[in-house]
């Protein structure tokens, strides 16, 4: 039987990793996501979780457990955040190139300095070229229901790479929400026990990471573009048959509220979507013919599907939680990139709530009604900053 | 079920290793699907490929003078050199050169001399 729990988004990670019944656990704790390991690890000492809790001393080595785990044949599972991130980067290159399906969940969390704790996409984004599958939630139930499908898609023979799930620092992880903890049952014929062809054995002896002459290694990183082009179809496969048995539908590779026909396009990423989705409403009731598309899978990104929904639209604004220096907000400039050659329309990159600055529904709609006016008066600058101290007035009024 | 990650093997080999025989086929894929996931070997690459080839120069043991004491072979980073009854004794197939047998001997035992006096 399913039940209703009132859980945190790092509790539903944690609930996420149980009900995938994963087999190995390493992870070093930092804010905001130390409640996800500790969560864990109580599961798994009053024997609710059948798992291997490792502890390790750092993130680096959180990594190349879970890595050993996989290698072995477990199903590995870890969670991190930011700095934490950043210090796992060399093993979330090997665990793509070794095509191994661990899932991690990661709190989006500024990176330092300034210091900071609180959300921002930067530290996800900034691995993105790490051939890991990327998962941006939304809410808490999306949370649990991210890691038992990335573990369902990654661990497909087609795909066999890693992933990351990622929710907002503090306004998903320490947020509670009401969320369903599905049957075990039902979870278990959803997602059948990883068993691998080839893994580390002491009576069947295999090198794993072995060297890559010239001749070869090019092979093998094609191999993986393959597999990054095979897994949108897969993705929205296995979202279907998610939704079909749990009865949740959290978007596949891009979530569409309302975008019939419209003349401008928001995109958002993470939790601002919900407040996002309100005022979409509220600009409707007010006659805008305005819809938004939620950019639910970073990696691959889905330019098909971008293609797609921006058919027949004119303004495209997009709100980045992330800067890359010297280039711009992460998910305006890929969607340029879909769109180039295909669409002739507007594009305009909103820059927001770095660090955690709050996005109210005020400045929300403010940056939807400049999308909207640039229809009439044309681009009037490709990267906006918003809510700055210089330009607050503008965005608050 | 997982479709089964091919072993990579790039040349034909029938070895005795321990116990059990390990077969190597020739599979030099032309067709990439061929091509398996990633690399994973079938037999330990100290069966193919001889490191000692490396090397430009070669430890040579005077066993008239070896004390057996065991200081070369504890520090030899390749275990390349083992002290057996006659004296030590320097595996050749594996031997960079490195030399520190020959810096590390109490008796000076051993001498570097250039390889390509021995190819």
């Amino acid at each position: 039987m399913s039940e209703m729990k009132i859980v945190s988004g790092n509790f539903a990670a944690a609930y996420g990793a149980k009900l995938s019944r994963v087999e190995v656990v390493a992870a070093y704790p930092i804010t905001p996501q130390t409640e996800v390991v500790e969560k864990i690890a109580e599961l798994v000492s009053n024997g609710e979780m059948d798992s291997e809790y490792v502890k390790v001393e750092s993130e680096h080595s959180a990594m190349a457990a879970c890595i050993a785990a996989s290698n072995a044949g477990a199903r590995a599972y870890t969670a991190s955040s930011a700095h934490g991130l950043a210090l796992m980067h060399e093993l979330l290159i090997w665990a793509s190139g070794a095509r191994l399906p661990v899932v991690m969940t990661n709190i989006n969390r500024a990176m330092g300095p300034p210091w900071s704790v609180w959300a921002d996409h930067h530290d996800t984004l900034a691995q993105k070229g790490t051939g890991q599958l990327q998962f941006f939630c939304e809410n808490n139930q999306e949370v649990l229901d991210s890691v038992i499908m990335a573990f369902k898609i990654c661990e497909d023979a087609d795909i066999m790479l890693p992933a990351m799930v990622v929710e907002d620092a503090f306004i998903l992880s320490h947020t509670k929400e009401p969320v369903e903890i599905y049957d075990q049952e039902l979870v278990d014929e959803f997602l059948p026990p990883y068993d691998p062809e080839y893994k580390l054995d002491v009576e069947r002896p295999f090198g794993f990471g072995s060297l890559g002459m010239p001749d070869w290694y090019m092979d093998f990183r094609y191999k993986i573009a393959e597999a990054f082009e095979k897994a949108p179809e897969k993705i929205e496969k296995v979202n279907k048959e998610f939704t079909e048995i749990f009865g949740n539908d959290n978007g596949g590779l891009i979530e569409e509220y309302k975008t019939d026909g419209v003349d401008v396009l928001i995109v958002t990423m993470g939790s601002i979507s919900s407040t996002s989705k309100d005022v979409i409403d509220e600009l409707r009731k007010e006659g805008h013919n305005v819809g938004l598309a939620r950019l639910r899978t970073f990696r691959p990104f889905p330019v098909e599907k971008f293609r797609e929904i921006t058919k027949g639209v004119n303004v495209v604004g997009v709100m980045d939680r992330s800067y890359t220096f010297g280039h711009g907000g992460d998910a305006a400039r890929e969607i340029k990139d879909a769109l180039y050659g295909h669409r002739d329309l507007i594009l305009k990159d909103y820059i927001v709530g770095l660090g955690g600055r709050d996005l109210t529904p005020k400045i929300l709609k403010n940056i939807m009604l400049d999308a909207i006016s640039l229809q009439d008066k044309g681009l009037d600058k490709e990267i906006e900053w918003v809510d700055l101290r210089i330009n607050q007035e503008r965005w608050r009024r | 079920m997982q479709r089964p990650l091919n072993r990579l093997t790039t040349k034909l080999e029938v070895r005795r290793l321990s116990k059990e025989e390990v077969y190597r086929i020739v599979i030099d894929p032309k067709d990439h699907r061929d091509v398996p996931l990633t690399l994973i070997t079938d037999c330990p690459s100290y069966l193919m490929t001889k490191t000692g080839s490396w090397r430009t120069l070669r430890p040579i043991v005077d066993n008239e003078k070896c004390i057996k004491c065991g200081i070369c072979w504890k520090f030899c980073p390749d275990v390349s050199i083992h002290v057996k009854e006659d004296g030590a004794e320097v595996d050749y197939d594996f031997c960079k050169g490195c030399g520190i047998c020959a810096k590390e001997c109490p008796v000076d035992a051993i001498v570097m001399e250039k390889e390509e006096d021995y190819v």
